[in-house]
């Protein structure tokens, strides 16, 4: 179902050369920022042209797709990409963390293991981990290159001086191969310590701003923190509500206007492979239907 | 007036600056200025608008280039080292471990937006300081030096008055124990009361740390009572140097008389 108006996966073969090109420097500089020629997407920024743009630039004919949107495969955004790349590359897609080949994610890591050969693939909004601090573009990249990385901790000292701990919970910074201090795009700092010596290679594509970096598998990724204030995880202190994990990254889902509310899993795959393992939470519907497959 | 800090380097120059000179295109604005300062003497730059002063205390604190001449200066091992022939890398780590730098306008020399504790702390974090603690501690006994309420330690500097303003970032400067101050017109835009205050701090500050300084300043009264030794400039030219109170009380070239009565009877 290869529509014959477009190049396999939608970007012309230059364009991803070019691309290529900046993965390849990426890898062999984790975590530094590489600028390239971002290309308008037929979506608008901030619905992850970036990532789109690294994974069309990667993907083969042989290649399994899996999207996700805040961990979930079934909304908007995760649909409508992976629909976008199987029109456009005719590739397989599939929502099982273990079976994908290509992984493309917006603000999760998924909860299953991931091993050797796959390719995560996040969306990035802001690459840039000192933008609020310093604004200046040409000072923040001198900072880089020369390893001046006080200010990160001037951020992480004014959360600890205001709320008493480091209230950073997302796009927590990590610094990769103890040298390029780098944002991790907006995921749960929950996340953080799966980046860490992953055996997947990780690719971030930030597409309004025009970077993109990388973390090649086995890399050392260490979140900052002071000694006495040292980084933690954080999770709400429930287990899911369908699949009854005590280990997963929850979201809170409101279910009535009286402050009814429920913790489920945010990464859908992981609760429905737990749900059909027979697993059960306090608000499963019982018996457990096999679940529809998309 | 100022106890040396480190006894063996008093008769080595701290800096050294050699036939400097500066020109944007055809206009000169600074030329052939020869000086040496030790450790533990504050020199005061005074001159009117124009007259080049800071110009050659950016050249002097190699934020600009010079056209001519050089400066050097003696590290912490002793080696007197040409700045221009430093790399960026160290040169930028001199600037917030070795030196300080005041900024006229505080707003320049500070982080508006975060906390004072971490205004001060950040120099602190840069050379590689670890423990929320250990920061906390120091940036609170550092601005109790510069007497600024300790319980404003979380308050933004935005929220300061503009004297409180200007020793945060005294403070701020100061927190690595700097062997050289730059200042840039510290007192301008301050009224006169918080002025006197400020300067008196600096006073105490400079000589109890043995620091030594170059303070640009078009006020006479601020040169008067903070430094040792003074240049007047005219025209981009060095046109009169000596102590303070013979330069001040006994001024010889016809411009730097004219400076000294210009000033208005209290």
């Amino acid at each position: 179902m290869n529509a014959p108006a477009y190049n396999f996966a939608y970007l012309d073969e230059q364009t991803k050369r070019m691309i290529r090109r900046a993965i390849l420097k990426a890898i062999a500089i984790p975590g530094y920022q590489v600028p390239f020629a971002s290309r308008e997407m037929p979506m608008p920024y901030g619905w992850g042209t970036g990532g789109v743009q690294v994974t069309a630039a990667i993907l083969g004919p042989d290649d399994v797709l899996k999207v996700i949107d805040q961990g979930s495969d079934d909304t908007t955004n995760a649909i409508s990409i992976r629909k976008f790349f199987g029109k456009t590359a005719g590739v397989a897609t599939t929502t099982a963390t273990a079976d994908a080949t290509v992984i493309q994610t917006r603000h999760r890591i998924p909860e299953a293991p991931l091993h050797a050969g796959q390719v995560l693939v996040y969306q990035v909004p802001i690459p840039e981990p000192l933008r609020f601090l310093e604004p200046r573009e040409t000072e923040t990249r001198r900072m880089h290159a020369l390893g001046e990385y006080g200010l990160m901790h001037v951020k992480l000292y004014e959360d600890i001086a205001r709320f008493g701990h480091i209230a950073t919970s997302y796009a927590y910074p990590v610094k990769v191969n103890a040298r390029y201090v780098m944002d991790p795009s907006p995921t749960p700092k929950f996340d953080n310590p799966k980046m860490d010596d992953c055996p997947a290679l990780q690719l971030f594509g930030a597409g309004r701003e025009k970077r993109i970096y990388a973390i090649p598998p086995h890399t050392d990724v260490v979140s900052l923190d002071f000694e006495d204030h040292p980084f933690t995880r954080y999770r709400f202190d429930a287990p899911c509500a369908l699949c009854g994990a005590g280990d997963s990254y929850l979201d809170e889902i409101v279910t009535d206007d009286k402050g009814g509310r429920m913790f489920v899993c945010s990464d859908t795959d992981y609760c429905e492979s737990r749900q059909s393992a027979g697993h059960r939470g306090s608000e499963s519907a019982a018996p457990h239907k096999e679940r529809a497959h998309g | 007036m100022a106890e040396p800090q480190d006894v063996t380097l008093d008769d080595e120059p701290l800096l050294v600056a050699e036939h400097l000179g500066k020109n944007y295109g055809r206009l000169t604005a600074c030329r052939d200025v020869s000086f040496a300062l030790f450790p533990g003497e504050v020199l005061a730059i005074v001159g009117e608008s124009g007259s080049g002063k800071s110009t050659l205390l950016q050249l002097l604190s190699a934020q600009l280039a010079p056209s001519a001449g050089r400066v050097s200066y003696r590290m912490r091992d002793g080696v007197l080292r040409d700045l221009a022939a430093l790399g960026e890398a160290e040169r930028r780590f001199l600037f917030r471990t070795d030196w300080g730098y005041v900024h006229q306008d505080p707003a320049q020399g500070l982080r508006m937006a975060v906390s004072a504790g971490a205004n001060v702390g950040e120099r602190l974090m840069a050379v590689g300081w670890n423990h929320y603690g250990r920061i906390r501690d120091t940036a609170s006994s550092w601005l109790e030096r510069v007497e600024i309420d300790t319980a404003r330690i979380d308050d933004a500097p935005r929220t300061y008055s503009g004297g409180m303003r200007q020793r945060l970032q005294i403070a701020r400067n100061l927190v690595t124990e700097p062997r050289l101050v730059f200042m840039d017109e510290p007192t301008g835009g301050l009224d006169v009361s918080v002025q006197a205050r400020l300067l008196d701090l600096m006073r105490n500050l400079v000589s109890e740390l043995g620091l030594a300084a170059i303070v640009v300043t078009h006020d006479l009264a601020v040169a008067r009572l903070l430094s040792h030794r003074v240049m007047v400039m005219k025209g981009g030219r060095v046109v009169e140097t000596g102590l303070t109170d013979q330069v001040l009380d006994d001024p010889r070239e016809p411009y730097t008389q004219l400076l000294v009565s210009s000033i208005l009877p209290a």
